[in-house]
């Protein structure tokens, strides 16, 4: 297991490193003169060189790119251009309020999700089965900010049982969950119509898989063999599916973040392309491609830790 | 006194195209403490017997009819739960594919103790059974075994532990549904040699399922033949084998490659296809296959006995 985390940490580092060039390279190749933008119109041409000779941008390419990668590896994402703090410490402020916000839409996903799989897919072709299947595929089309706005409308102006907007009172779990609940839901409800899917399609076939009838012809009860020995077959591509997933669930995220004016990275995304701060881009964008990948090194090692073949395959 | 006794099953499968018959009046008897084979093509319904016996008919699968008694009950007439009772404790299986007959992602040990989960004994003890067990199919090192996961075995191997399983229940009757099929030739004896051993230590019963000729007359004390899911001739493994009373019979024993003497240009087939079992012919089943048809064989052939050997063909009583 060790080997196998050690090469996957590696193949992680590989693929955050080619994000980064490419990440540069779209920087580089946006027309456009950062400094005059970041300095505005009114600027003179001396004060937009002086800007350029700090931001580096007056040496070749490959030192600019290697300056990048090196300080960013280091955890150095540059000033943002407003307030002139530095963006790693603008952004890893507002990370918890993402990272809470997709790890209850994962919880909503998952809670709601692989019970309703299993259940549909014990119950083969039946009225619940297609039930859930149309429900299923309902959650799945309506775009997450439709869910959202909606969410909003019902429960908190309408029905007034929670809160509309904010990430509630710092200090104060208790109100900071409540004003998790309705962005979670619209970050989760449509994961929760893929994971049904994902999870009733593969336990039907590895309830149909030989060893399930080896199971069966020696009496094991049935919860065993369908929670049990088929369940731990069937969860592994959904654990794959929602590694891949959470790139989805963080773009519903600006959306949530936005509509129930949320702090968190995609609101500071948001907020940052439209005030043109392109170091705070730049920064917010990396730190989302670290964590999904990081994401995705989790799902890999929780498929690892289920699957040995898997371990031993690598 | 029978272990097992089939009397008339009839199994039919509900298809889109109508309704197959995949068993009709299926007859014979398991003695105790005796091998009996159960020969036949891919599709003449050997592994729908199997899955009637042990109540594991796929859902749109239906007895139609008949009886099969074991130890006084008749399993047809059992609940899901009670069925469950007898699977495992009394009637174990061991299936033909051992590649995937263990779970993948769990140890062979959990998945041995596991289905010990009746025995009321401790973690410990139900481990050392397991154990145990896998010492008597000679497995090399066997607690290491159990804490191994089943894709870092042999096909071999794999079945090794799949008997173990099987045979650790100490079932009354043990079912091998072609446990050898998969296995080369030099794991094939060892297989069957295991397999005979632990029967008779054991002293269960055995229903061993094959298209196999050559195993089937090596393992078996009594055969049966089925084609197109009905019984068409049994008897004695000596006397099915030596003076073979069906057609279809003398035909399978003449395409077994290892009965052939010196090099064949090419191997004897039998020409034709098992007949359409949604609409299933009046009369014999293999006549439409069969080189002595006459017209007689339109209708249902009688089951000609003779000295308990059996065959339903209107020329039985000619051999």
């Amino acid at each position: 297991m060790l080997n196998y985390a050690v090469k996957r940490l590696g193949l992680s580092v590989v693929i955050v490193s080619v994000a980064m060039l490419l990440l540069f390279s779209m920087i580089y190749l946006i027309p456009g003169d950062p400094a005059a933008v970041a300095l505005g119109p009114r600027a003179t041409e001396a004060m937009r060189e002086a800007l350029r000779i700090k931001m580096g941008l007056d040496k070749p390419v490959w030192i600019q790119f290697w300056n990048f990668f090196a300080s960013a590896w280091q955890g150095d994402l540059g000033r943002e251009v407003l307030s002139d703090r530095p963006v790693a410490q603008v952004v890893l402020e507002q990370l918890p309020y993402t990272l809470a916000l997709i790890a209850s839409g994962i919880i909503w996903s998952v809670a709601i999700g692989i019970p309703l799989g299993c259940w549909a897919a014990v119950r083969r072709s039946s009225f619940a089965d297609r039930l859930v299947g149309v429900l299923s595929v309902a959650v799945i089309a309506v775009p997450s900010f439709v869910i959202a706005i909606y969410a909003l409308l019902i429960f908190a102006v309408t029905l007034r049982w929670l809160p509309a907007i904010g990430a509630g009172e710092p200090g104060d779990p208790g109100s900071q969950i409540v004003h998790l609940i309705l962005p979670s839901l619209a970050v989760g409800l449509g994961w929760v119509g893929y994971i049904a899917r994902m999870v009733r399609a593969s336990m039907l076939e590895s309830l149909e898989a030989s060893h399930i009838r080896t199971a069966r012809a020696f009496g094991l009860p049935d919860r065993q063999i369908t929670y049990q020995y088929a369940l731990k077959i069937a969860i592994l591509p959904t654990v794959t599916l929602l590694g891949v997933g959470i790139g989805q669930m963080l773009s519903s995220a600006v959306f949530a973040e936005i509509v129930f004016a949320r702090p968190g990275v995609g609101k500071l995304v948001y907020d940052a392309i439209l005030t043109r701060n392109y170091p705070l881009v730049t920064g917010a964008v990396l730190v989302t491609t670290v964590l999904f990948v990081l994401i995705n090194l989790l799902a890999d090692l929780i498929v690892g830790a289920l699957d040995p073949r898997v371990r031993s395959g690598f | 006194m029978s272990e097992l006794e089939i009397l008339d099953l009839s199994v039919s499968f509900a298809t889109g195209g109508g309704d197959l018959q995949a068993l009709n009046k299926v007859t014979f008897k398991v003695p105790e403490h005796r091998i009996v084979g159960i020969v036949g093509e891919s599709g003449c319904g050997k592994s729908t017997l199997i899955d009637a016996i042990l109540g594991l008919l796929a859902d749109n699968g239906r007895i139609d009819g008949g009886e099969i008694l074991f130890e006084g009950r008749d399993l047809t007439k059992l609940g899901a739960k009670e069925l469950r009772e007898i699977r495992g404790p009394r009637i174990s299986t061991v299936f033909q594919d051992p590649m995937g007959a263990l779970n993948p992602v769990f140890r062979v040990g959990r998945q041995m103790t596991n289905i010990q989960y009746r025995s009321g004994l401790s973690k410990r003890e139900k481990a050392r059974r397991a154990a145990e067990m896998l010492r008597r199919v000679r497995m090399p090192d066997p607690e290491a075994a159990l804490s191994r996961y089943p894709h870092e075995f042999s096909g071999g191997m794999k079945q090794r532990i799949a008997i173990a399983m099987a045979m650790m229940m100490e079932p009354a009757l043990l079912i091998a549904d072609e446990p050898t099929t998969a296995l080369d030739a030099t794991l094939e004896a060892a297989t069957i040699d295991l397999l005979l051993e632990l029967q008779n230590q054991i002293g269960c019963s055995m229903l061993y399922v094959s298209h196999h000729m050559g195993v089937i007359a090596e393992l078996c004390d009594e055969v049966v033949v089925m084609y197109a899911g009905e019984v068409v001739e049994r008897g004695t493994t000596r006397q099915v084998f030596l003076k073979p009373r069906h057609p279809y019979t003398q035909r399978l024993i003449e395409c077994d490659p290892a009965r052939l003497a010196g090099r064949a240009e090419k191997l004897p087939t039998i020409p034709g296809d098992i007949p359409d079992l949604r609409a299933r012919p009046s009369g014999c089943v293999f006549a439409a296959r069969c080189s002595l048809r006459e017209e007689v064989c339109g209708e249902p052939p009688p089951e000609n006995v003779r000295e308990g050997h059996m065959a339903r063909c209107h020329r039985a009583a000619e051999n």
